[in-house]
């Protein structure tokens, strides 16, 4: 499961990288997606992964071992909204720059290549 | 009652930002922000007060968020260095909103308001003592800058604005990487207890949690414009509005400050294995940005940009002083934080005064998009605006002032902020690198000379070559603060000892991580 989950992460960043560096505005855009949803499944795997466990508390008896860990889920979820909040900005502002420049180059010109 | 002082620096920004969100009337939003950020600069003064209390020890006010104790919830921590950052940060405010106020608010809807998230967000990475929670201000404070940068529109600002909203992306996705590598290593997010946790971790993971931390640095150094990730900054800050650019002074300094503080706190030498860890690399970054600032300024032909430049090199002079470790040299760059972001901030506001009058359009572009009701915009015709006469005079009396903060030349507090700096490195104290003090005299004051040589040419081009131009007309509402800013810098001059000595307490403060650590955890028995 951590084989699964590692290639995942390193698939999602690889290509989130390659497009980040493309001269696009909308592969750069789905490129920061793809680098976020990499990143959410790290900081996910961060308290390790275990099939069945309690998500909270639930009774008195056992140790915290047998639970999963409640914070990186909290802090997963905070990552997913502000990302969520700020890509969508980045798309207006995306938008206005294609519609002052005319382009959709991330330099608002066309370039040499 | 003075627990809570620690958190009102972020609430009352919070409140009066809301607020302003909803006034109509361009009178009253003007008089509920000014009203909101000269409170904010006493609240600050406040908090600045009362942590200098108790002699020499100072209280470091803790306020645990919900009452939960610190290990396992929020904590906010001001002591005397984020009380001073607080304070520099409320100053600022209170400048950009006097002199947006008059005329440049009324470029785009809401101008206000951001100021005001922008100030909570500031105040909030200052105050954090929680990683995570240092990344939510991060945010609040860099979506707010967004709409700073693109406030009044047009092709340049948006432009700009798209390559600065991809870096800062990139730049949180790296410190959401780095936080998580740090608490799947240490098992907390709380920086005090982090400070505890990092001297007794085992061999096999500390190489994980200095990934952790160096992957956070780079996220850090994005924000501070260091060299080979600062090429953003000058174009991003030229492109602003000038009060906004002038806000932007002090956002590189958040990214100084988060490095200052958790190197100081998490690799200080009591880390054993851990200790000193990226002072060489951060050291040789620092300078590396120096150099290529100073030569910035002096390629640059434009006073925004050369500004812009000038940002960069104190980040830089900064990032390579903290990492000597000393509580002199340190309280030297505190001072020199202040005096060069002050500087910086009143050479945007000059920029502005002396800049085309056309710069705002009749009808702002996109403005209908953005706000289909006109609900933001402000209708009203502006107050009749007093005009100062021999402009010329004034205004190049003002650059005088603001070259000589900016250079460090004497007997301006920026050639003190310098002395006070450098006089202790010639004692060389153990540097990360051989020979690290003499290097960094060194390039300190090769850029302070050449920092006067691109602003001396500067000047000459815009006072003296240029014979045919329009006296510009500079308006009271805009003249007064950058006036009120500059006289504090005079001030400054005569009183320095005060600040300098606040600062140098602060220093002591901060370079022993257990008097932020104790405090933060001392009530924490569940």
């Amino acid at each position: 499961m951590e084989i699964v989950l590692a290639v995942a992460i390193g698939v999602l960043s690889g290509c989130g990288v390659w497009l980040l560096l493309r001269p696009r505005t909308f592969q750069v855009v789905i490129g920061l997606t793809l680098i976020s949803y990499a990143v959410n499944l790290f900081i996910f795997s961060t308290g390790g992964l275990r099939i069945g466990a309690e998500p909270v508390l639930s009774g008195a008896t056992g140790t915290l071992a047998l639970f999963a860990d409640p914070l990186p889920q909290a802090l997963v979820l905070t990552a997913i909204v502000i990302g969520f909040a700020t890509t969508a900005l980045l798309l207006v502002v995306i938008m206005a720059a294609r519609g002052l420049s005319g382009s959709d180059h991330v330099d608002g010109t066309q370039g040499e290549s | 009652m003075t627990t809570h002082l620690a958190i009102a620096p972020i609430l009352l920004p919070l409140a009066a930002g809301a607020t302003l969100l909803l006034v109509k009337k361009r009178s009253t939003s003007g008089a509920l922000a000014i009203a909101a950020s000269a409170v904010l600069v006493l609240l600050a003064a406040a908090l600045a007060v009362v942590t200098d209390r108790g002699g020499g020890e100072g209280v470091t006010l803790v306020y645990r968020v919900g009452d939960w104790p610190a290990a396992v919830a929020i904590v906010l921590v001001a002591d005397r260095l984020a009380a001073a950052m607080v304070l520099l940060a409320s100053v600022l405010g209170l400048v950009n909103t006097l002199y947006g106020f008059s005329r440049w608010s009324r470029l785009g809807p809401y101008y206000l308001a951001l100021s005001q998230f922008l100030l909570m967000g500031l105040n909030g990475a200052f105050l954090t003592g929680d990683l995570f929670n240092l990344f939510v201000f991060f945010e609040i404070l860099l979506a707010a800058s967004y709409g700073l940068l693109l406030h009044g529109s047009g092709a340049k600002r948006v432009g700009a604005g798209l390559h600065y909203i991809v870096i800062n992306l990139a730049a949180s996705l790296l410190f959401l990487i780095g936080v998580s590598l740090i608490f799947g290593v240490a098992g907390s997010l709380n920086m005090a207890a982090l400070a505890g946790l990092i001297p007794t971790l085992p061999p096999q993971t500390r190489s994980l949690a200095h990934a952790g931390a160096a992957i956070l640095g780079v996220a850090f150094l994005i924000k501070a414009a260091a060299w080979p990730m600062g090429f953003w900054l000058p174009r991003t800050y030229e492109a602003a509005a000038p009060p906004a650019a002038a806000m932007f002074a002090i956002m590189t300094k958040v990214g100084v400050y988060a490095v200052m503080r958790l190197g100081l706190l998490f690799f200080g030498p009591h880390a054993a294995a851990s200790a000193g860890f990226g002072d060489a690399w951060l050291f040789v970054t620092g300078v590396a940005t120096v150099v290529v600032g100073v030569v910035g300024m002096l390629a640059a032909n434009d006073l925004g940009r050369i500004t812009g430049y000038s940002v960069v090199v104190s980040a830089g002079v900064l990032l390579s002083a903290i990492v000597f470790r000393d509580a002199a040299v340190l309280a030297g760059a505190l001072l020199y934080l202040v005096i060069s972001t002050l500087g910086a901030a009143a050479l945007y506001l000059l920029d502005g005064l002396i800049g085309p009058d056309d710069v705002i359009p009749d009808e702002p572009p996109l403005l209908e998009a953005y706000d289909p009701e006109g609900a933001g915009a402000f209708t009203e015709e502006d107050e009749t605006a007093v005009v100062i006469p021999a402009p010329i005079g004034v205004l190049s009396a003002g650059f005088l002032i603001c070259t000589l903060l900016i250079a460090g030349i004497p007997p301006l507090p920026g050639f003190l902020a310098k002395v006070a700096m450098l006089a202790p490195l010639l004692h060389a104290p153990a540097g990360p690198t051989p020979g690290a003090a003499a290097i960094l005299a060194t390039v300190v004051i090769a850029s302070s000379f050449f920092a006067l040589f691109a602003l001396a040419r500067a000047g000459v081009q815009i006072w003296w070559a240029e014979s045919r131009r329009v006296p510009p007309t500079i308006r009271l509402g805009e003249a007064a603060p950058l006036a009120a800013l500059l006289m504090t810098c005079l001030l400054l001059t005569f009183v320095v000892e005060a600040p300098l000595g606040f600062l140098q307490r602060a220093a002591d403060q901060a370079l022993e991580p257990a008097r932020y650590a104790v405090p933060v955890l001392g009530g924490a028995a569940p």
